[in-house]
């Protein structure tokens, strides 16, 4: 299971890469392993909309569960991720690349302090798996 | 009977289990509340059992005991001897819910089958596995366009022409949405008017417009631009169809709608008292992921073979849970399969016919009691197999003048609306004779001399 | 052998019904309001036929086999219900006539509430809901306008064990409400302080499947509808469980204010390839001015020449109407058949065979099957379907492998507490030839998952297709045929 250390990550999945003032966001290896092969992604937020941290931005689906994806943090919406609708097999192959669903432009960047590291998140992962 | 087990058996299995007696199985049950006696009549025997049923049913008068006019949300048509004759097969209606496709292939294709058929009749794009009934298909599509704007879009516009019966449904099944506005049916709404009384209450805050086709009082609307307008301010369009009238009719496709909706009880299926009929829900393909209840895709197997499964299914509410947006499991399916059988059989020149039937001798009804003297058509817009007379009297003192003479009269409209005393609306269709409905006349006649 | 749809079986021309032609003069159509066309496929009427009774074919069916299917009641459908249902009394009545002319209808619907009311405990009953869900969102909705007529509007949230069925939150979710999961204990029960923790007064009450779906009665139920009643809450019963409990229980005696029956699974009304159901809800004394409109009720009572005359009413402080007209009608004529043929001792003798022929697979497969809440169970019971030495096998492998050995698969990975769950319901209509057959099968099945794996993970191997591929249908979205001229 990959969980890389630039990273930071939620307990319900997501991750988010900030470069400046601005966080990127997608589910991570775990989440899409567990989800099997997804099917249909649907972003739910557009750009310049405001979002609170926990906020649903995105519903992702596999033939056998649905989920939810949360926003990590609150902020902005800079940009969103038009492809993953028509190519949702992307969360799959390239979850942290080519599946990042939601730019957004931190309002709160110390909401981050808050989330785990890639240690403590691939210590969540084998708590769960047990 | 029906528990099969002898005296030997049940012993050898309490033996396996290690208990002495089937009362040992229930120790966790509080022993105050355990084996209550109940007030129920003796068991009867089969035939016991039918012969009782039997006299119960041989109370009722039915619609071939009588001439029957009343419609209004339920029709009197005929239905070929074939289909429920396929429905009596057990592999049918003794089947579950088709969650294993392996073994459900029956049902899962003739599901297929009446979804293709209801978007061919509808000019629609999709098409799902049913609900319960008209009044139900039209709730859900109120909850379908208030999560489709998440909950941002707070209004809704209802037709006071829509069947009152599923404008009550959608008022129960919103409760829970306690900033959802439902406008347009108020006492104040103008009956009257068309759809273009609709326009002015649409707004960027409404969700839904909902407009029955033909309405309630049988009359027929071109919707398109009422459409238009809503759809210039982002709304969706919700249209409560009646399949049979689709015969003939433009379709609601056609016209733009966004949703389509509607009764398929006259698709095959009996009265029988108002259940169980069958909830038919459509829509634009766009809109498929957001659509209540189960819906059948083509698929193939590992070595290519055409086969059908229940897809989409994340939506729904044994994976979502809360946070499914209906809770609707079972369905009407045996219902739906009925409509299939229905509409193979009497396919493209029956369905023609039966639709054509029922506009012809409506129209000689209508045309015959605006004759009579006291009796008017309340309505000059076209309309296909319901009308509604304006009455000498109250219709209930018609209706049970016309009983006597052995005819079902139309629906009191004034049941639902107070402002329609003395309005009748009539129901025909391809069952009713030329004869009937001279008799209808007559006995209309008749009673406005009483 | 694949069927072809009816589209591609169309044949330009053909008709399977002809009508008469029209015995009156001709008016005109509207113009300008017609269709262009009407893409339906043409038939004869031995077309039609031969394609339904082949597509019957490849359904399997209570007729046809057992169905081990857990919380799905899926027990022999009498034929004489089907008869009854069809007497052409009840079929040919239309649901606006005058009550006058539809009293043999409303005497039987009177009669089946009054039943349904003794068995079940309660004071009140709706014939209207058409499944269980919509009962669910009936009882909800009841439960919200109880606490609302009082004043009480901040109880908002309610408690759902985290072993319940998903219409359960789904209903709740649908009717405003807030769901809480409530964890179950070790032994499968309700676990009391975690219940008790979350009873205040925001609480509208608690949804309760009891037996709950691990086929087990919770040995609290009194404390539960104790502390949920003290918190000032209301107990909903999830009645897809009744088969065990007729005769043996009535949950309005214990307390229970309101509860939804599944006609088409406790009254052997069939299940139709997924529906029509029926949901009926009962109530407590306290929630009778909320049933939904309309109820049965007798508007003159009669006398020794006279019998009453039935009609409608609408309760003083009622939810509204949830459908159309009277409820699945055809539905309840079957049920009134079928506990017209059992009495109080035929029903008891039903609960006590669901039981014992639970128990009885239960204690011939819980040496093979890990069974993780190995008590005495209700009419059903949950196994896990896997084994640490054959790891490759999964729940979903053993159930498609059943079908090889011509039985309908137990429902697995439900409920969600039991991981590789196996849920077997076999029912009190199967005898214990089948039992038995259908246990050998499940021993083999356990031989085959350490020996031969590869045969379950390929199974099913005998069906008219095999494992289908679920992520193309969901990729692709092919929801309907299309016409030959158009594809």
């Amino acid at each position: 299971m990959s969980v890389p250390n630039n990273l930071k990550y939620t307990k319900t999945d997501e991750w988010i890469k900030v470069e400046g003032k601005v966080g990127t966001v997608g589910i991570t290896d775990y989440a899409q392993d567990q989800l099997s092969d997804i099917v249909f992604v649907e972003v739910a937020v557009a750009p310049d909309e405001e979002v609170k941290k926990e906020a649903t931005i995105a519903t992702v689906e596999s033939v056998k569960a649905a989920a939810d994806v949360s926003c990590p943090v609150s902020g902005k919406v800079v940009s969103v991720n038009n492809d993953l609708p028509n190519t949702p097999e992307l969360v799959n192959s390239d979850p942290y690349g080519k599946a990042w669903m939601v730019k957004i432009e931190l309002s709160n960047p110390s909401e981050l302090n808050a989330l785990m590291d890639s240690a403590a998140y691939e210590e969540f992962i084998k708590e769960r798996s047990h | 009977m029906f528990t099969p087990h002898t005296k030997t058996e049940r012993e050898e299995m309490l033996k396996t289990i290690g208990v002495r007696s089937l009362e040992d199985l229930f120790q966790d049950v509080p022993a105050g509340h355990r084996f209550p006696k109940l007030d129920l009549p003796p068991a009867l025997t089969e035939m016991e059992a039918l012969a009782e049923l039997q006299d119960i049913s041989g109370a009722n008068e039915t619609v071939r005991d009588l001439a029957c006019f009343l419609g209004a949300g339920a029709y009197n048509h005929y239905t070929p001897a074939a289909v429920d004759m396929l429905l009596r097969r057990g592999e049918f209606y003794t089947a579950y819910t088709p969650y294993q496709p392996e073994i459900s292939q029956g049902t899962l294709q003739s599901i297929f089958e009446y979804q293709s058929l209801i978007v061919e009749l509808t000019g629609m794009e999709a098409a799902n596995a049913s609900h319960y009934d008209g009044a139900t298909a039209t709730a859900e599509s109120v909850v379908m366009a208030y999560h489709n704007f998440r909950g941002k879009r707070k209004k809704v516009v209802m037709s006071p022409a829509v069947n009152p019966q599923y404008r009550a449904t959608v008022r129960t099944y919103t409760q829970g949405y306690e900033d959802l506005i439902l406008v347009g049916d108020g006492p104040q709404a103008d009956l009257n008017a068309g759809p273009e009384s609709l326009t002015p209450l649409i707004d960027d805050q409404t969700s839904l417009v909902i407009v029955q086709y033909p309405d309630f009082f049988g009359r027929i609307f071109d919707y398109t631009s009422l459409i238009n307008s809503a759809h210039q301010v982002g709304a969706l369009v919700a249209v409560v169809i009646n399949p049979t009238a689709l015969g003939l009719l433009k379709t609601p496709g056609e016209m733009g709608a966004d949703i389509v909706v509607g009764e398929g009880q006259p698709l095959g299926i009996p009265l029988s008292y108002g259940g169980p009929y069958l909830g038919i829900f459509a829509t634009r393909k766009e809109y498929v992921r957001k659509v209540a209840g189960r819906i059948v895709g083509e698929t193939a197997d590992k070595e290519g073979r055409r086969g059908y499964v229940l897809t989409l299914t994340a939506r729904e509410q044994h994976i979502r849970r809360e946070k499914a947006t209906s809770n609707i499991c079972t369905n009407v399916g045996l219902m739906a399969l009925a409509a299939t059988m229905y509409m193979s059989l009497v396919g493209k020149q029956g369905f023609r016919q039966v639709a054509n039937l029922c506009y012809q001798k409506a129209h000689y009804a209508a045309e015959k009691i605006a004759k009579i003297p006291g009796y008017s058509l309340c309505s000059d817009t076209p309309f296909f197999h319901e009308f509604m007379v304006c009455c000498p009297r109250p219709v209930e003192e018609i209706n049970a003048h016309l009983l006597d003479d052995g005819i079902l009269g139309g629906y009191d409209l004034s049941a639902d609306y107070p402002t329609l005393k003395n309005h009748m609306l009539i129901a025909v269709t391809e069952m009713n004779r030329r004869e009937e409905i001279d008799a209808l006349c007559e006995s209309l006649e008749e009673v406005s001399h009483a | 052998m694949p069927e072809p749809t009816i589209y591609e079986l169309s044949s330009p021309g053909r008709a399977g019904v002809r009508f008469p032609e029209p015995d009156v003069p001709a008016t005109p159509l509207p113009e300008g309001l017609l269709r262009k066309d009407l893409p339906l496929p043409e038939l004869s009427e031995l077309d039609v036929v031969r394609h339904f009774t082949h597509l019957s074919t490849k359904n399997y069916s209570i007729d046809g086999g057992f169905y081990p299917l857990g919380s799905c009641t899926m027990k022999y459908n009498p034929k004489i219900n089907e008869e009854t249902a069809r007497l052409p009394g009840f079929t040919m009545t239309h649901p606006l006539q005058p009550i006058e002319t539809v009293q043999g209808n409303l005497a039987m619907m009177y009669q089946l509430q009054e039943w349904l009311k003794e068995i079940t405990g309660f004071a009140g009953i709706t014939l209207q809901p058409a499944a269980g869900a919509q009962g669910e969102l009936t009882g909800v909705l009841i439960m919200r306008a109880y606490h609302c007529s009082r004043g009480d509007v901040k109880r908002t949230k309610i408690l759902i064990p985290d072993s319940a069925h998903g219409t359960n939150p789904a209903s709740t979710a649908m009717s405003g409400m807030e769901v809480l999961s409530l964890p179950s204990d070790a032994r499968g029960n309700i676990d009391l302080d975690a219940l008790r923790a979350v009873c205040d007064d925001t609480l509208a009450g608690l949804m309760l499947t009891n037996p709950n779906t691990l086929g087990l009665f919770d040995e609290h139920v009194l404390d539960i509808v104790d502390i949920v009643h003290k918190a000032g809450g209301l107990v909903y019963g999830d009645g897809a469980n009744l088969n065990a409990l007729l005769g043996i229980v009535r949950p309005g005696d214990t307390g229970f204010d309101i509860m939804h029956l599944n006609l088409h699974k406790t009254f052997s009304t069939p299940h139709g390839g997924g529906g029509p159901g029926s949901g009926p809800v009962v109530v407590a004394k306290h929630l009778v001015d909320f049933l939904p409109t309309p109820v049965v009720t007798i508007i003159e009572e009669g006398n020794e020449e006279m019998p009453p005359l039935y009609g409608y009413a609408t309760p003083t402080k009622s939810i509204g109407r949830i459908k159309s007209f009277n409820g699945h009608f055809g539905m309840l004529v079957r049920a009134y058949t079928y506990i017209s043929m059992h009495g109080a001792e035929g029903l008891r003798e039903i609960a006590e065979l669901s039981v014992l022929n639970a128990n009885y697979i239960l204690a011939r497969l819980k040496n093979i099957y890990h069974v993780p809440y190995d008590r005495i169970c209700m009419h059903e019971f949950v196994a896990e379907g896997k084994w640490d030495d054959a790891p490759e096998v999964h729940a979903l492998d053993i159930a498609k492998r059943l079908m090889d050995y011509n039985f309908h698969p137990p429902t697995n990975y439900f409920p969600l507490i039991v991981h590789e769950a196996l849920m077997i319901e076999p029912t009190e209509t199967e005898s214990k030839q089948t039992l038995d057959t259908f246990i050998d099968a499940m021993v083999k099945i356990a031989e085959e998952a350490h020996t031969q794996p590869e045969l379950l993970k390929e199974a099913p191997h005998n069906t008219p297709v095999g494992r289908l591929d679920e992520i193309k249908a969901a990729k692709e979205l092919v929801l309907c045929c299309m016409l030959p001229e158009t594809a």
